[in-house]
């Protein structure tokens, strides 16, 4: 049975092939003249403005010899009346630039991370310690392109290993508004600060410093909008606000009909010669939580904050390269501090409180492909009102958390980094002796990245 | 808090009126190249700022608070193009909040445009280095691309300022004129370079090689982008030391060491060349960056 049906299939598909092939063939031929003809053109055309060309050449180098003229003139391009751009495109180039982030490794603690606290605060979801032994990390996703003159739109999303994907970052951003005017608009990471905007794999060390994981939950996002202004002077300073809905740490539950979050910040920069750069600001953040939860290193809430908190936040920049060029030797100074105050009511009982924190640090290449890195960070807190027991969450007992961090880091490329990081974590009273390993992979599109 | 809001708003709304007024074009050029180049075309009708020096990467360079701020305040941004700035110029771009010069406007000009590349990869793939999926971006090696560019940027300073257009063309045509003369004189005075082989740091000669009818036999970097190791450099000191090239060449940015290395224990001249306008004391513009080129690599041949 199945032999008869090859018998019959074969002439037919034997028959079938020629027929289908005989019309590109004659496109082909086609398409081959239309080259031939093309190509006699284009050789008359450059005979005939190499000739022009030639004669124009021998008559002002009159020094010249002959010869001499001629072969040069002959490749000297010809020159265009009406020059057409040769840019080209293949029919992929309108896909986003996709871009894909891997990473992973090794974590060590002395104590157990569970154990992890910071006394006198109560923690988002995603200040805890990493868990120990080997881990893959999120992998990110990026797509990002301009949507057309108007609009450019990214979208960054996140696959953690245990499953799921979550929108870190998808927002449209203006690129045509007057009068130095940007707005974006959509789940994006904030501009208060410094470090916060940035995806971690760009990052010097392997997490964020104990201040950022404390006051901002490591990043803080959100889902809403900012307008920014960039002043026309030429020193950089940028005006910014956010509208955000209060749903992420330091906020929750959306308060104020969802705009529970608002910021404002000011950014300035600039070049001291051509070694030296700097970024300089200034960001003041109010949310209003309802019924926000806290959580210990376990993932267990500890309580709910319903008030009001601000937060204020300095941050200085300095980077040095000899001559600008940072390829084999660079110098990075960073520093943030923060200053928070909290009001309201936590697990129903009183609770104001003072909050100050910070970190500084010094990341430097001495080769190419090298780096090393030192960071401290530190955090305190004065806490009022009926919530804080003794022993409890806000009872801090005259203890200031502390973390110091030193990082090794080896980039093969660009797009493929290894890091190695010690940290004495001095959070609690019982110092923990940390390391971390960490690889970097970046696959796809080359990104542009922010000072 | 809203008042405050709002007060905030109304103090961007107002300080946003006032802008200044623009005497020149304003032109952002990305290498110093561009910058002369635009120079010469100019004249006193631009206001040239150049983005980064001849000791700079152009691949590398930090998307700094004050270039965003420059973007923002010009008319032209004049890049390379073909991928060299991908690692800075995008993000400029998107913070300048400038709509006149983003990519597909009157106000951004790419000279690779204008340019037949060269080494256009087949495959594009990182375990080749970091490539430019285009071609090779740098184009200012050979001196005839200078009347291609040239051309193209005439008719587009005269797009944007319709004003001067006379004048854009007046100063085109001679700059044209002079270059000409030029390449005749730099065809003449390279005639003995010709056939020369030699060993670059970076690929980033392609076209000087074309143009002066030179041959790379090998580059220090194993891969675009990737700093040799010590193993690389053995085998390409191996590989050398039968025939040797002429000579070594890198460009002013680049670290010398690993060039004086090779050059040292093949027995072989080691010659840094500016690369761009500002490399070195003698190429102060166009006209001397590829008489000073030309004059360092007939030095380093023993003419």
């Amino acid at each position: 049975m199945r032999n008869t049906a090859v018998a019959w299939l074969l002439p037919c598909l034997m028959l079938a092939v020629p027929m289908a092939q005989a019309e590109p063939i004659d496109e082909l031929k086609q398409l081959k003249m239309q080259l031939q003809l093309m190509q006699q053109k284009i050789e008359k055309l450059e005979a005939a403005q190499a000739k022009a060309a030639a004669e124009r050449a021998s008559e002002q180098a009159a020094a010249a010899t002959q010869a001499a003229a001629t072969q040069a003139a002959a490749q000297a391009l010809p020159q265009m009346p009406e020059p057409v751009s040769n840019s080209r495109s293949d029919a992929n180039a309108f896909n986003p630039q996709v871009s894909f982030v891997l990473n992973g490794g090794y974590n060590a603690s002395s104590r157990n991370p569970a154990l992890f606290s910071v006394p006198g605060f109560a923690l988002g979801d995603s200040a805890a310690l990493a868990d120990r032994g080997l881990t893959l990390n999120e992998s990110e996703l990026n797509l990002a392109a301009n949507v057309d003159n108007s609009f450019y739109a990214s979208s960054t999303l996140s696959l953690p290993a245990g499953g799921g994907i979550n929108v870190e970052e998808a927002y449209v951003q203006t690129l045509g508004l007057p009068a130095g005017l940007t707005v974006k608009g959509g789940r994006f990471f904030s501009d208060i600060g410094y470090i916060n905007h940035f995806h971690p794999h760009h990052d010097d060390f392997i997490d964020r410093s104990l201040a950022n994981r404390v006051f901002l939950n490591s990043i803080f996002a959100g889902d809403g909008l900012q307008a920014r202004w960039l002043a026309p002077t030429d020193t950089f300073l940028e005006l910014g606000g956010e509208l955000l809905r209060g749903d992420r740490f330091p906020g929750g539950g959306a308060a104020r009909r969802g705009t529970g979050s608002w910021d404002l910040f000011v950014h300035a920069g600039g070049d001291v010669g051509f070694s030296n750069s700097w970024l300089a600001g200034f960001s003041w953040l109010n949310t209003t939580s309802l019924g926000r939860s806290s959580f210990d290193n376990t993932g267990a809430v500890t309580g709910t904050f319903d008030g009001n908190s601000t937060l204020a936040i300095a941050n200085l920049v300095w980077k040095w390269a000899p001559n600008g060029n940072p390829v084999d030797r660079n110098f990075k100074f960073q520093m943030e501090l923060f200053g928070q105050r909290q009001g309201g009511a936590f697990n129903t009982l009183s609770y104001q409180s003072r909050q100050w924190g910070g970190y500084v640090e010094a990341v430097y290449q001495p080769v190419h492909g090298w780096d090393i890195g030192l960071r401290h960070s530190l955090v305190f807190a004065a806490n009022r009102g009926g919530a804080v027991l003794p022993g409890g969450l806000f009872d801090s007992a005259g203890h200031r958390p502390n973390r110091t961090s030193l990082v090794l880091g080896y980039a093969n490329s660009e797009f493929s980094h290894f890091r190695m990081q010690f940290s004495l974590d001095k959070s609690q009273p019982l110092t923990d002796y940390q390391l971390g390993l960490q690889y970097i992979m970046i696959i796809g599109a080359h990104g542009a990245h922010q000072y | 808090m809203n008042i405050f809001m709002k007060s905030g708003l109304i103090l961007l709304a107002v300080s946003s009126l006032a802008l200044p007024a623009q005497a020149a074009v304003h032109v952002f050029a990305c290498e110093p190249e561009w910058a002369a180049l635009a120079g010469e075309l100019g004249g006193s009708d631009v206001d040239v700022y150049t983005a980064t020096s001849a000791l700079q990467d152009p691949h590398h360079i930090q998307a700094r608070p004050s270039l965003i701020a420059r973007v923002h305040n010009s008319d032209l941004v004049m890049a390379t193009g073909a991928q060299l700035e991908i690692g800075w110029l995008p993000v400029l771009l998107r913070q300048s909040a400038n709509a006149a010069v983003q990519p597909g406007n009157p106000g951004y000009f790419e000279a690779a445009s204008y340019v037949k590349l060269l080494d256009v990869p087949t495959t594009v793939d990182r375990s080749q280095g970091d490539v430019h999926p285009g071609g090779n971006p740098h184009i200012q090696t050979d001196a005839r691309n200078m009347l291609l560019v040239a051309a193209a940027l005439n008719s587009r300073l005269q797009q944007i300022d319709p004003e001067h257009q006379a004048d854009y063309q007046k100063r085109y045509e001679d700059f044209s004129h002079r270059w000409q003369d030029a390449l005749v004189r730099w065809q003449q005075m390279a005639a003995p370079l010709h056939g020369i082989k030699l060993i670059a740091y970076h690929k980033g000669w392609a076209y000087m090689l074309r143009w002066l009818s030179m041959q790379e036999v090998g580059t220090i970097e194993p891969l675009p982008g990737i700093a040799p190791s010590a193993g690389y450099l053995a085998g390409l000191l191996k590989k050398q030391q039968g025939q040797p090239a002429a000579m070594v060449i890198y460009a002013a940015y680049q670290s010398s060491k690993a060039s004086e290395w090779l050059g040292k224990r093949l027995h072989i001249p080691v010659v840094q060349l500016p690369f761009t306008v500002g490399g070195d004391d003698q190429a102060e513009d166009l006209f001397s960056l590829y008489d000073d080129t030309i004059k360092r690599l007939l030095k380093a041949a023993g003419h």
